[in-house]
């Protein structure tokens, strides 16, 4: 049965913008995250992702691959590669986590902290949403599109979506569940970890559950 | 393939899936809206690139135009005086070249259509185009060297001016400079299309390699690069003696013709006292040339002690061969150490690397196949078209 409600793909493009805020040790990024903006905090632990190298055991955020290659602090990288922007749910919300991993850590710190030999520059992307052309009403058109779409569209509706303008569990579940009436589905894909590994293995397992879903229709 | 006529559909074949139909999404959101380019030269680094972008945007409907900075006979040496300058190689810039410099922007903004809803006006000579900006559309400054560490001097006369701008655009963090405007980052590309990076028939391949004496009997260690003290061929020399003691290799050191500052008659010496160096000395665009060499190595090696960005890495990257570099100025934002290659910081390291590749053979290839994708996602000039148009897009609404 088509859905009432079309599902409407959206890419988006991204614009790299450097801030003044820098930072070359625990303390100095301990202050700098405290006053980057939002959108800064947001690149630096999600937009990786779209251009991420293909490298699967790879720290999950900026934070924590500097903290690991500048610092060479193996406690503080795995601190803050354990924070989850997607549990956490809110931007704000990461920021203090953040905080508290950094503050935590400067507290049992008995020297002074080390001094990298690249300092962390804040960077900021603006994205820029564009729709691919690719308008659904069925799973199967769905799966098509999907199966098609510039991988920044798996970006903008899987993390842009759920994490920064707080659409719950994404916008690919949320159409397959309201509009398709697809419960079961609609929990497989939100249960898709979008850090595990590139944007294309994340749209690959989209893909399995999808044509797993359109097989078990088939069957009589 | 020349950059007159390429269509972004070109691209199709080699560009990630999904976005050549994207791009031209967003080129339709942007049709109409007119960019001026502006550089000192329609050839080398820079201009190569517009070379291919120029045409690709106007066939998208983006009016874009692309101007070149005339100046007197002395313009060539000051050009090059203030490039180097910037890049932190002491230079003399008297105030005569500024004020000559100064006096070539001031007349070729008269002369120059500048009319655009964006103007990006490429490289340091012609940064004072903007004395005579037009009050309408957004003006950026693109910098593709290291502006990370200027003469003092040239800097502070020639800041104010980088003020001027809109914005900056640089390649990538570490090569920025502090401004009090903002500043983008674009990371360089490589045309999967062009004559140095298309696709090579093994034919083609064994004639050019015959033709430049390099023999494909052993695995082949490449570095491309100039015999200069700075590309240190002398390390690589080295580096690949130590693998010698394990493993029958050949070296294959291939740059242009030396110049008066070159180190070539030092690496003749250590290749003539080996069989399995060969030594290239490449003739003037020797595109096809580095194709069919980046093709016949197994490893490729570029261990610059100072360099730019450094693309041939990326080059190398796209035709499937893992890449052991230095940390030398773009060299690492490419390799992604342990998944396309290594990043090393010594001889010794560079020796230790290349060994581990030929002892795990099948690392060469796993390797060699994730730095393609890697480039293909990140480094190919379908990427830097979305850039340039979402730049297009945020700064001009």
């Amino acid at each position: 049965m088509p859905a009432a409600e079309p599902f409407v793909f959206q890419g988006c493009v991204q614009v790299c913008e450097l801030l003044a805020h820098q930072a070359h040790d625990a303390r100095e990024l301990l202050e700098q995250v405290r006053r980057a903006p939002a959108e800064s905090i947001f690149c630096h632990t999600s937009v990786l992702l779209v251009h991420r190298p293909p490298q699967p055991d790879a720290y999950p955020n900026d934070f924590a691959m500097w903290a690991d290659t500048e610092l060479r602090d193996r406690r503080l990288t795995e601190r803050l590669a354990a924070i989850d922007p997607f549990r956490l749910g809110s931007i704000e919300s990461v920021r203090a986590e953040l905080v508290s991993t950094l503050e935590h850590h400067l507290q049992q710190l008995s020297a002074a902290p080390t001094r990298a030999g690249e300092p962390f520059q804040f960077l900021q992307y603006h994205l820029v949403p564009v729709p691919t052309g690719h308008q659904v009403r069925t799973l199967r058109e769905f799966r098509d599109a999907l199966a098609e779409v510039d991988v920044s569209a798996l970006f903008f509706h899987i993390v842009e979506a759920r994490y920064r303008l707080g659409h719950g569990r994404g916008d690919f579940a949320e159409w397959v569940d309201t509009a398709l009436g697809r419960h079961e589905l609609a929990e497989r894909l939100s249960h898709i970890d979008p850090y595990a590994g590139t944007l294309e293995r994340v749209r690959e397992r989209h893909l399995i559950a999808l044509n797993r879903a359109l097989e078990e229709e088939a069957e009589p | 393939m020349n950059g007159l006529g390429v269509k972004l559909d070109d691209y199709r074949a080699v560009a990630p899936r999904g976005s050549v139909d994207f791009m031209l999404r967003i080129a339709e959101r942007l049709k109409g809206r007119r960019v001026v380019q502006v550089s000192v030269s329609r050839y080398g680094g820079s201009a190569e690139m517009l070379n291919r972008l120029v045409p690709i945007l106007n066939n998208l409907g983006i009016e874009t135009s692309w101007e070149i900075i005339i100046g007197t006979a002395d313009f060539d040496a000051i050009v090059k005086a203030v490039d180097k300058g910037l890049s932190g190689v002491e230079q003399v810039v008297t105030e005569a070249m500024l004020a000559r410099l100064h006096a070539t922007c001031a007349s070729n903004a008269r002369r120059l259509p500048l009319d655009a809803d964006l103007v990006m006006v490429h490289d340091a000579a012609a940064l004072l185009l903007v004395e005579g900006r037009p009050p309408a559309g957004r003006w950026l400054w693109r910098y593709h060297g290291n502006l990370s560490a200027p003469q003092p001097q040239l800097w502070n006369a020639l800041r104010p001016f980088a003020d001027k701008y809109d914005a900056a655009v640089f390649s990538i963090a570490t090569f920025a400079a502090p401004l009090s405007i903002r500043r983008f980052l674009i990371l360089p590309s490589i045309d999967p299309l062009s004559e140095r990076n298309r696709e090579m028939s093994r034919g083609e391949q064994s004639r050019q390699l015959e033709r430049l004496g390099v023999r494909v009997d052993k695995p082949i260690l490449l570095q491309v690069g100039a015999f200069e003290r700075l590309q240190d061929p002398l390390g690589v020399v080295n580096a690949y003696r130590l693998v010698k003691m394990h493993h029958d290799v050949r070296l294959v050191l291939a740059g242009p013709a030396p110049g008066p500052a070159s180190v070539f008659a030092e690496v003749q010496e250590a290749a003539s006292q080996d069989a399995d160096i060969t030594i290239v000395v490449l003739p003037p665009d020797p595109q096809s040339e580095l194709n069919a060499l980046e093709r016949a190595a197994t490893i490729v090696l570029q261990k610059p002690l100072f360099t730019g960005f450094g693309a041939d890495v990326a080059a190398a990257m796209w035709k499937g061969k893992p890449v052991v570099g230095s940390l030398a100025g773009g060299i690492p934002a490419q390799i992604v150490s342990r998944v396309t290659g290594y990043t090393v910081e010594t001889v010794e390291g560079a020796a230790f690397r290349i060994r581990h590749l030929l002892n795990n053979p099948e690392l060469i290839g796993r390797m060699g196949a994730a730095g393609r994708e890697h480039v293909r996602r990140n480094f190919l000039i379908t990427r830097h078209l979305g850039d340039y148009l979402a730049l297009l897009a945020h700064l001009s609404g």
